[in-house]
């Protein structure tokens, strides 16, 4: 309490000091000590992703604390690499090395937080329907495999490099989605979720987003350790994680 | 007496005269111009192939590493060396070229004769005249031993197929003519002369200064024409517009004068260093150049360079007479700093030892160019990851958070806080920035 009340006193404490310190050329203070750690280092990505995501205008900042290490690395090398745009994202990364992009896709990773009630559902019942088939199922007769064969049975991602699926918001599974159909968001090839996505209608895209982003998170959110069968697609190195993350310092 | 008080006759004298000199002096620029444009035969800069030994390998790297070579020569996402990435100039983009050993697309078939004609010259191997993005009026400065250097380093690289990108440049900046007026104008082609009035560690940083590492070919006061000195550091906006280089001769924009030789060399080594009045941090391109750059090159390299550069004569920025911002932009500034900044800069501008700049008396604040100071607010950015500091602080970018009224606000009033004492920024050199 007292230290809120002199928060709000700060403007007023610091009139004074502040007329002082224009009257002579430099204010003489010295600097602050902040923590040696990684949380204060990392603070620069939460102004924006918060710390369960957040919604602003230009658009969602998805959370990051939870997703797979490999998943979150290979995310920051595909920034700096341009197969994946976002404002901001690859002048941020450009001065930084691989060793230290991989430390922060650990800590991120490291993190257990809880997540947020889902949203309620905006589609009809039909379109939910339509998305928890493609979901849980798939489309055979259009060579779309279930969701789930490669984000396990539970949505939560599956270690070291595939995500999961729950709560992110409709507009941005809708826009991921999109952006894999039309090359905006691309991975290092093969690149299996683009050619999953390509099979997608645009129906197709709204009702799996719906229906996704209607589904609570399970209490624990961790990605499993490996899927009981393997990949339905070649995904190619990047999903193998970081021991075959080489190559890529640019 | 004026021109026209002369007498009749006298006026038609003159005029007959100044038509002759006009034609004189286009019949000698088309000859200057057509000799530019023949150049220099390779037979006559007397390479005659290069032996890859591990100490010219080595330095090889090193002049690599000096030039930062690899980071124009390499797009974003592209395989090294393979070039592609543009350099965005006011004349329209220039892409840069495969420097691997590719023998279609890359310096395959380049001879060491043909690589000597092209830093020392700038010409390409089938003789036509360079574009100067690629600062061959530096590397003409090099040694023909370290030109051979380099050469012999690119051979090592892997080879990469792929085909040069076709500049966009406008007419008539596209045209050979133009470039050899350039030329006329600003390339004096010639390996530096060390002054025998300074030590041999002066000389050998004005060598890589204004040589192989070009530093003022950001750090130079350009003209209309792109054409600056290439020992002299008066700054300017860099190319594309969107950072300011600043003035390596004044203390209070980029000189370090007042820092001495080792927290220069620190700077150039690890990115950051602390210094007498404070500590400071590179960021944006000059990042990059520490990054892939400067931090490879030895010790005594840097030290040689941070003794020319803090040598440099000191001639102060014109800075324009001081007025504060109005009270209305001082107090929404103020607001937006203690939500936003003072948690990492401090309630008072005093930042944190090692990790968040101090903006109270921070020169890349009270620059006279406010471009990086609302670039760093726009963009954010972290300094380099280099050895010496391989787990760098960051700023988060405010470009989705604020808006331009926002960023102008805060940077007048950072500007204008705890002594600072430079310019109001207005909305509208935040929106070019954008």
């Amino acid at each position: 309490m007292f230290p809120e009340i002199l928060s709000r006193l700060r403007p007023w404490l610091m009139a004074p000091l502040l007329c002082a310190a224009s009257a002579t050329t430099a204010l003489a203070a010295p600097p602050r000590t902040v923590p040696d750690t990684m949380a204060q280092r990392m603070l620069v990505c939460t102004a924006c992703h918060g710390i369960e995501g957040r919604a602003t205008p230009d658009g969602y900042f998805p959370r990051i604390a939870g997703k797979p290490a490999g998943y979150l690395y290979n995310q920051l090398l595909h920034f700096k690499a341009g197969r994946r745009q976002a404002v901001g994202m690859t002048a941020l990364l450009d001065p930084l090395t691989d060793a230290y992009l991989m430390e922060m896709a650990q800590y991120f990773a490291a993190l257990d937080l809880p997540y947020p009630a889902p949203a309620t559902p905006v589609a009809d019942a039909a379109t939910l329907r339509r998305g928890e088939q493609l979901v849980k199922v798939g489309d055979a007769a259009r060579q779309i495999p279930s969701c789930n064969s490669c984000h396990g049975d539970r949505m939560t991602g599956v270690q070291p490099a595939i995500p999961g699926l729950l709560g992110l918001p409709r507009d941005y599974l809708i826009s991921q989605l999109g952006g894999w159909q039309t090359g905006l968001r691309r991975a290092t090839a093969p690149d299996c979720m683009a050619t999953v996505a390509r099979r997608l209608s645009g129906p197709d895209v709204t009702a799996v987003a719906a229906w996704l982003a209607a589904q609570p998170v399970p209490a624990d959110a961790k990605p499993i350790d490996r899927l009981p069968a393997p990949l339905p697609l070649d995904c190619g190195h990047d999903l193998q994680g970081p021991a075959a993350m080489k190559g890529a310092t640019r | 007496m004026t021109h026209a008080a002369l007498p009749r006759p006298r006026r038609a004298l003159a005029l007959w005269l100044i038509a002759a000199g006009l034609l004189l002096g286009i019949g000698l620029l088309t000859l200057a111009v057509r000799t530019e444009l023949q150049g220099v035969p390779v037979a006559a800069l007397g390479a005659d192939g290069v032996t890859a030994t591990p100490a010219l390998l080595e330095r090889g790297a090193q002049l690599a590493a000096a030039g930062n070579c690899m980071a124009c020569h390499t797009a974003r996402g592209g395989e090294p060396w393979a070039g592609g990435r543009p350099v965005n100039t006011p004349f329209g983009p220039i892409y840069a070229s495969n420097l691997t050993p590719d023998p279609e697309t890359g310096l395959g078939r380049w001879s060491a004769g043909d690589f000597r004609r092209a830093l020392l010259h700038g010409q390409s191997r089938d003789g036509r005249l360079l574009y100067p993005a690629f600062p061959y009026n530096h590397t003409t400065r090099m040694t023909t031993e370290d030109v051979d250097a380099l050469y012999a380093h690119l051979r090592t690289l892997p080879p990469v197929v792929q085909p040069a990108r076709e500049h966009g440049l406008r007419f008539p900046f596209n045209t050979q003519a133009a470039l050899a007026l350039w030329r006329i104008l600003y390339f004096s082609p010639g390996t530096y002369q060390p002054d025998a009035a300074r030590s041999a560690e002066w000389n050998r940083g004005a060598y890589l200064v204004t040589g192989v590492a070009h530093c003022a070919a950001c750090h130079a006061e350009r003209d209309v024409f792109g054409g600056g000195s290439v020992d002299r550091f008066g700054g300017g906006l860099m190319p594309d517009g969107r950072w300011w280089a600043p003035s390596l001769h004044d203390p209070a924009e980029g000189g370090t004068q007042a820092w001495g030789v080792d927290a220069t060399v620190a700077l150039l080594a690890g990115g950051r260093n602390a210094h007498a009045n404070g500590q400071a941090s590179t960021l944006g391109p000059m990042a990059e150049v520490v990054l892939h750059g400067t931090q490879h090159l030895p010790e005594s390299d840097l030290r040689a360079m941070a003794v020319y550069l803090v040598e440099l004569p000191v001639q102060p920025v014109k800075q324009p007479g001081f007025e504060p911002a109005p009270d209305a932009v001082l107090t929404r500034g103020g607001r937006l700093y203690e939500q936003h900044c003072a948690q990492c800069h401090g309630d008072a501008g005093e930042g944190a030892a090692g990790a968040y700049p101090p903006l109270a008396g921070h020169r890349a604040v009270t620059q006279s160019s406010p471009v990086n100071a609302v670039q760093a607010i726009l963009s954010g950015g972290f300094a380099p990851a280099t050895r010496a500091h391989p787990r760098p602080y960051g700023m988060p970018p405010y470009r989705s958070t604020l808006s331009d009224d926002d960023v102008a606000a805060v940077t007048s009033f950072i500007r204008q806080s705890w002594g600072n004492r430079a310019g109001e920024v207005t909305a509208l050199d935040v929106a070019r920035l954008r």
